[in-house]
């Protein structure tokens, strides 16, 4: 195969400086006259905070402010009318209190250890009010979302599962899990001026972020600077401005200095989102033979009182698969938490592990083989909105999945598969996640010396996206990798869409593309050539000819209008093998096969850890994460890394992933359809499909914890 | 986390001076407990002192056993020679416990002297008689998943989360303490307390005392070939036990001689299961005697709302831990 082209397996361009701690990341800007900032919590969950005794913060020693909602400077997308006004909670605004370790206030110092003694030194009063943090007992309060398009969805009949001959009705809990990106969040702000502000601030999206940067204080968002260059992990987490990132930049203001804020673990926790707490009904009916007659899903997840979050969590089941009736429900209950937030394969990862396991139920009910379950029902065009797929592989991945696992091996009686005392279990779990493309601009300079640079205000939460790009130009300019540099996290560069929705290959992949194409047949032109000639040129050769140091491009790139005609996803099959001890109800996962259909792969090394990084958040969602309320007082009872269980490197053994790799003929000139949502949706059904084969035992509430399987 | 003073003697006896003269004070060790507290606010003292340049460091075999001082890493415990030859069980239940690079900080005095785990005493905004007594018990009527089957009273539920002390209770340690009034021995038995009415004491210390070491006798170094240290946990590594066993057994022509059992995660402190070990004593190597013995640990165990499935948990994993012991699973 060609070195250096789409397809390659090209270590990361960064890895270097990520290893030898040469990546700068948010918190690490050494900003002279640098200040530091921690956050006061409260502790009730609903009510007023009545009065801040802030005098002894003050006086302690190095403080430089206290900033309450009783003193603290407006921001002016906060006021009613704003012009821009900025969603979500209004930091410091009112003296309202929405959730429990909602911030009271923020103090100020010339060290961190300072401001974090001075903190708790603040006392505050509070007028409290009745709550609600129980969302069993709140379900019936569940309201249709007002915004976006979550009606009720009726495709043939409603509820035609009930009339069904073979009937899986059940119900299915994800609850709260919080993203937990290993680098906190954190924002350094500094002011030049009244109206020129730069951040250095964890973000998935510089432009998003200085859009809203310059929403919230009113500025044009030519004078906000956004840095972003390096994120320690996202997963979702920093998709949006949050309202501590607003705050750093209202402190920075008033003391006219540097302001870091970076948050503590435990306000992780609170602060910027979650993926929330759902409780999902499905009910599937089939004929004897195992075609699907009616789907019914209906989904509650909580949203907070003060802002309401929505996300996809009925959707695969309206397209997934081929039945004649399908009905959903999607609902969010409002209580007295923080808001939730995206959090990798948002919507689609929770509605698969509720589908997929009612599946697999009905696979069992059927006597039927889940795969084979599967493709009775297995459906070549997208049967919700009439049209044909852009490209569907799924057929591939479930053979070729089912190879890798051992499949083969699978018996079909649960209890039946030992190894030594261990019960052995196998299952599977897809899912689908929309192939998106935005637009997006790249800009690109190709000097004399033969280097290229090439910039775009995208982010790297970690994919490796800037190894992708590099791989992308030289693969369309036919130079080699280490010749180009790219650039991104930067909001002075050309727009890019936010990291998110596993869309960045597609839309600003096609920009570095285009704008490849661009240079390229600019250059031939330059030579006195066809623009479109397939000669080789030497580039270098032809700037020397016309004298130029060097030359640069700037290129839009916007999505396909063919597209319109076609459905356009991601698809996945996830295997697992599993151990369970009868005894003990320990768990070992022994491997984990992710089969994708993801279009064109452009860099198979860093796609590959894509996909384990996936299977690893698929793991937590399924064994191990869970964030607990006590809902006496609304507050978490394991709101740090010790408590609230991330898988560890012992909870992992074997993955391997597979990719079909297929380019997509419609979505963008690369083939690609997008990884970072679909390596993580159908992990946790997998899981707990491959538990119930072992074991017998069906754990339809999440996590699936040794207490559970004795 | 409050402002304090802080010390580093490098005499025991100006140690433990300093401290009594000082009521809100507190010895610092390997800091991988105490710094968590304080910076949660949990424990606000006035004075640490400083004890890691004391010379209690040392393992060293004596006539009988071996001496483990009380600043020695519980990682070099874990690793030492002698230790996992005689005493495997020690470095079995060690290794179990948090991270390598805690285990690396953590010392033996401290982790004798880890505090629970219960969320409600690590969140000052929640009620927990051990933290502020008279305050409430939150566990009691709250999320009580990871809380006590045994020894509990209505005051608390905690239990003590070290995986160390479980081994060191099987094994018979001796906990050597000096203080203001001088040296004097304690059996890790009565080393830590049930909360009665008191749960803010974890243990038997005086006020002022200063843990030096702890000795294992030579007795229990028979207990070396049929062991086991089982951990039943949320996740593979770094979390806290549901419930934990360790078994060691002294077997003679295929027949129990003698049995050491000690659960961790079930109560307040390291809770030792003699009568199980009584009735193992002279028995065959049997999954049916196993059981019989985990039904005879059980006999007094208590559960709340959320730790009920610690009462078929506990004993599976006692009889899964003897069989694991004794090779009749692997």
């Amino acid at each position: 195969m060609k070195k250096d082209a789409i397809g390659d397996s090209l270590s990361r361009v960064d890895g270097r400086l990520k290893v030898t701690g040469g990546a700068k990341y948010s918190g690490e800007y050494k900003v002279p006259n640098l200040t530091y900032g921690v956050l006061v919590s409260a502790t009730i969950a609903s009510g007023t905070v009545t009065a801040l005794d802030t005098r002894a913060a003050e006086r302690a020693p190095g403080v430089l402010a206290v900033i309450t909602p009783f003193n603290a400077p407006k921001v002016p997308g906060y006021q009613a009318g704003a012009e821009r006004p900025v969603r979500g909670l209004k930091l410091f605004n009112d003296n309202k209190i929405y959730f429990n370790s909602q911030p009271i206030a923020l103090v100020v110092a010339d060290t961190f250890e300072r401001a974090t003694y001075a903190a708790c030194l603040v006392k505050a009063t509070y007028n409290t009010e009745p709550f609600e943090t129980d969302f069993h007992k709140n379900i019936d309060k569940g309201v249709t979302p007002q915004k976006g398009n979550y009606k009720d969805y009726v495709r043939g009949e409603a509820n035609a599962y009930k009339n069904a001959p073979v009937v899986v009705e059940e119900e299915y809990l994800l609850p709260t899990e919080v993203h937990n990106p290993m680098e906190l969040h954190v924002t350094t702000a500094f002011w030049d001026g009244d109206d020129k502000v730069t951040l250095y601030t964890k973000s998935q999206g510089v432009k998003g972020s200085q859009r809203s940067i310059a929403a919230a204080f009113g500025l044009n968002p030519d004078n906000v600077q956004i840095n972003s260059r390096f994120v320690g992990g996202a997963f979702g987490s920093s998709l949006r401005t949050w309202p501590h990132e607003i705050a750093a930049a209202q402190a920075a203001k008033l003391v006219k200095r540097p302001v870091k804020l970076t948050l503590t673990r435990e306000q992780m926790f609170t602060q910027v989102g979650y993926r929330p707490l759902t409780i999902q009904k499905i009910g599937l009916g089939a004929t004897a033979d195992g075609k699907l007659i009616g789907i019914t899903h209906e989904s509650h997840s909580q949203t907070a009182v003060y802002e309401e979050f929505t996300e996809g969590a009925v959707n695969v089941s309206q397209f997934l698969y081929n039945s004649p009736n399908v009905n959903t429900l999607y609902k969010v209950v409002p209580l007295n938490v923080g808001v939730p937030a995206p959090m990798r394969g948002p919507g689609e990862a929770t509605g698969s592990f509720a589908l997929e396991s009612a599946l697999d139920e009905l696979s069992y009910k059927l006597n039927l083989d889940p795969i084979e379950l599967r493709l009775r029902n297995y459906t070549d065009t997208d049967p919700e909105r009439n049209k044909p797929w852009s490209s569907k592989y799924l057929k591939e991945c479930y053979q070729k999945g089912a190879e890798a696992i051992g499949w083969a091996d699978r018996k079909a009686q649960p209890g039946a598969n030992k190894e030594g005392e261990w019960l052995v279990g196998y299952g599977i779990g897809c899912g689908a996640f929309g192939a998106y493309r935005g637009n997006a601009v790249a800009k690109i300079k190709l000097t004399a010396d033969g280097s290229v640079n090439i910039q775009s205000a995208t982010s790297d939460i970690g994919p490796g996206t800037g190894t992708s790009m590099v791989l992308i130009a030289a693969d369309t300019l036919g130079i080699p990798a280490d010749k180009i540099t790219f650039e991104l996290g930067n909001s002075a560069f050309p727009n890019a869409p936010t990291q998110g929705g596993s869309a960045t290959v597609s839309s600003v992949g096609s920009a570095v593309h285009d704008v490849c194409v661009a240079l390229k047949q600019k250059l031939y032109i330059m030579a006195g050539k066809p623009a479109d000639s397939m000669e080789p040129i030497d580039y270098v050769a032809v700037l020397k000819q016309n004298n130029m140091p060097s030359v640069e491009l700037t290129q839009e790139s916007k999505g396909n209008p063919e597209a319109q005609k076609y459905s356009m996803y991601s698809f996945s099959a996830h295997f697992a093998k599993v151990h369970v001890h009868p005894l003990t109800g320990q768990v070992k996962i022994k491997k984990i096969v992710a089969c994708v259909d993801a279009g064109k792969i452009v860099n198979h090394k860093t796609a590959s850890s894509q996909m384990i990084g996936g299977a690893v958040g698929g793991v937590g969602m399924a064994m191990t994460e869970e964030a607990v309320f006590d809902n006496r007082y609304g507050r978490y009872i394991n709101g740090n890394f010790a408590d609230y269980h991330v898988p560890v490197n012992a909870d992992i053994q074997q993955i391997e992933a597979i990719f079909i790799d297929k380019p997509d003929p419609v979505l963008n000139p690369v083939g690609t359809k997008g990884i970072g949502e679909i390596s993580l949706i159908g992990v946790a059904p997998a899981l707990a499909n491959a538990i119930y084969n072992a074991t017998g035992k069906r754990v339809r509430e999440l996590p699936i914890t040794p207490d559970k399987l004795i | 986390m409050n402002q304090f003073q802080y010390t580093r003697p490098a005499e025991t006896a100006v140690a433990i001076k300093s401290l009594a003269k000082e009521p809100n004070g507190y010895f610092l060790a390997g800091g991988t407990n105490l710094v968590d507290m304080m910076k949660m606010g949990l424990v606000v003292p006035d004075k640490l002192i400083d004890i890691n340049r004391l010379p209690l460091k040392k393992i060293e075999r004596t006539p009988t056993g071996i001496h483990i001082g009380a600043l020695a890493s519980n990682s070099e415990v874990a690793e030492h020679a002698y230790i996992k030859a005689q005493y495997p069980l020690l470095a079995l239940a060690i290794n179990a416990g948090a991270s390598p690079q805690l285990r690396n900080m953590a010392t033996v005095g401290g982790n004798l002297m880890q505090r629970t785990r219960c969320p409600y005493f690590f969140d000052t905004a929640m009620p927990c008689n051990k933290r502020t007594p008279g305050s409430g018990c939150g566990a009691l009527q709250g999320i009580n998943r990871m809380h006590a089957l045994f020894g509990a009273s209505d005051k608390c539920i905690a239990v003590n989360p070290s995986d160390m002390n479980v081994a060191m209770a099987a094994l018979d340690a001796t906990i050597h303490v000096t203080g203001v009034k001088g040296p004097r021995a304690i059996n890790i038995g009565d080393f830590h307390r049930l909360p009665g009415d008191h749960p803010e004491l974890d243990n038997t210390l005086q006020k002022g005392e200063l843990i030096t070491s702890v000795d294992l006798p030579a007795a229990s170094s028979a207990y070396n070939k049929h062991v086991y240290y089982l951990k039943i946990r949320d996740r593979t590594s770094y979390a806290f036990a549901l419930v934990s066993v360790a078994a060691a057994l002294h077997i003679e022509n295929n027949t129990i001689t003698g049995a050491r059992l000690a659960m961790g995660g079930v109560a307040h402190k390291p809770w030792r299961l003699t009568a199980a070990e009584i009735f193992l004593k002279g028995k065959a190597i049997t999954e049916d005697n196993f059981k019989q013995a985990a039904q005879i640990a059980m006999q007094g165990a208590k559960a709340y709302e959320y730790n009920k499935f610690k009462l078929k948990l506990a004993p599976n994993a006692i009889v899964q831990s003897l069989k694991l012991a004794t090779g009749l699973a692997s």
